[in-house]
């Protein structure tokens, strides 16, 4: 009897072990035909820190990774459909859908790979979000989005989608490197009661255990993320959102300045990685 | 019709006959389990899939009961038998007693 329960602890324990640890060395192909770079070497404005550079989908477990790898059972599909959906309606006062200026969302292929850019008649960073609002007001007379609203996330997905594959190459110098350093400075600055900032969990301890989650690089290439704990697409402001929440901080609001600077900087980071969303995480 | 309730599943075109062949379904649904409680505290009434079916040229294939704890846009996935060409037809029961279809063919390679 003894022995049996000495037998059953030691398994359970290994069980614990390779729930806990991913599989760090294995490669993704979505669908069988699209192959994504999930490491590669870091970009050089990062070399000083890191010397490669891993999709977040490295460090979850075999069955989560597996979700991502066949759009049928990857759970954020079901928003980039409803995000085809938005895609073709006509919305605003012009009468206009999408589908109208930029016909099939395939045509967008390699557009999300370089976002946030800087755009010329604004003066200022744009994220892809604030791309599609700027193009809902003035080109189709539509109401904007909220930021990370659910609508807006589901077309972003789409245009994630069909990037799939694309290296991940936002510009850091020229008219945005105002707004990359400021995202710099924000990611190493230590916030909240805890005096934690990004890099003391994703640059300093990737791969480690935080509680019961296991820590990534926190790169953005697989956003929008379909979260497994809360069963929906989650865009990259509301994820900065959560983070520092848990540093006991007061947060910035998705859409705000800060935030847009800090999504440029982290894209930044996973330059060289293949767009991968929406990708599937715990 | 619950609210953006829409079924997909993925069948091989063709099998070999006899061949157990993998099936794979998906509705996409919330699921509120009526357990849940709104801003005010009222309850929020349950709203769930409730039964799935699969059958093959009308002999069921599986028949599963679905409870309140099955997560969001249940997904099933299951092995079939296939003797001889015919039509999968899978059937979603919800609990405001709408009743959702769909069917795919399959072919003896």
């Amino acid at each position: 009897m003894k022995k049996g329960i000495a037998a059953l602890v030691a398994a359970s324990t290994i069980f614990g072990a390779a729930a806990a640890t991913a599989d760090e060395s294995a490669e993704l192909t979505i669908n069988g035909e699209i192959d994504i770079v999930t490491k590669t070497a870091a970009p050089a404005h990062l070399s000083d820190a890191l010397d490669e550079v891993l999709s977040g989908w490295r460090f979850r477990s075999d069955q989560t990774q597996e979700m991502q790898m066949d759009d049928f059972d990857n759970p954020g599909m079901l928003g980039v459909e409803e995000g085809i959906e938005i895609w073709n309606t006509v919305d605003g006062s012009k009468g206009k859908s999408c589908a109208d200026c930029h016909g099939e969302p395939e045509e967008m292929a390699g557009v999300k790979a370089v976002y946030p850019k800087w755009n010329d008649q604004a003066e200022t960073v744009h994220t892809l979000q604030m791309a599609v609002n700027n193009c809902r007001e003035n080109a189709m007379g539509a109401e904007p989005w909220k930021y990370d609203a659910t609508a807006a996330i589901n077309v972003e997905a789409l245009l994630a989608s069909v990037s799939r594959g694309m290296p991940v190459n936002v510009a850091i110098d020229g008219p945005v490197e105002a707004m990359w350093e400021m995202g710099k400075e924000l990611y190493y600055t230590r916030t909240g009661q805890l005096e934690m900032s990004c890099a003391n969990c994703h640059e300093d301890n990737y791969g480690n255990m935080i509680r019961a989650d296991h820590l990534s690089q926190g790169q953005i290439n697989g956003f929008p993320t379909y979260r497994l704990k809360n069963a929906k697409l989650n865009g990259v402001h509301s994820r900065f959102k959560g983070c520092v929440r848990d540093t006991r901080a007061h947060t910035y609001n998705p859409g705000s300045e800060e935030f847009i600077a800090l999504e440029l900087y982290v894209a930044s980071r996973g330059n060289g990685l293949s767009v991968e969303g929406p990708s599937v995480r715990n | 019709m619950a609210k953006g309730a829409k079924p997909r599943v993925k069948v091989p075109k063709t099998a070999a006959a006899g061949e157990v062949v993998t099936l794979k379904t998906l509705i996409s649904h919330k699921m509120e389990s009526g357990q849940r409680k709104d801003k005010e505290g009222n309850l929020i009434p349950r709203s769930i899939i409730n039964r799935f079916t699969c059958e093959l040229n009308g002999k069921m294939v599986i028949d599963v009961t679905l409870e309140p704890a099955i997560s969001t846009n249940p997904y099933v996935e299951f092995d079939a038998k296939v003797d001889e060409a015919g039509e999968f037809k899978f059937t979603w029961y919800d609990d405001d007693g709408d009743v959702y279809e769909t069917t795919k063919p399959i072919a003896i390679a």
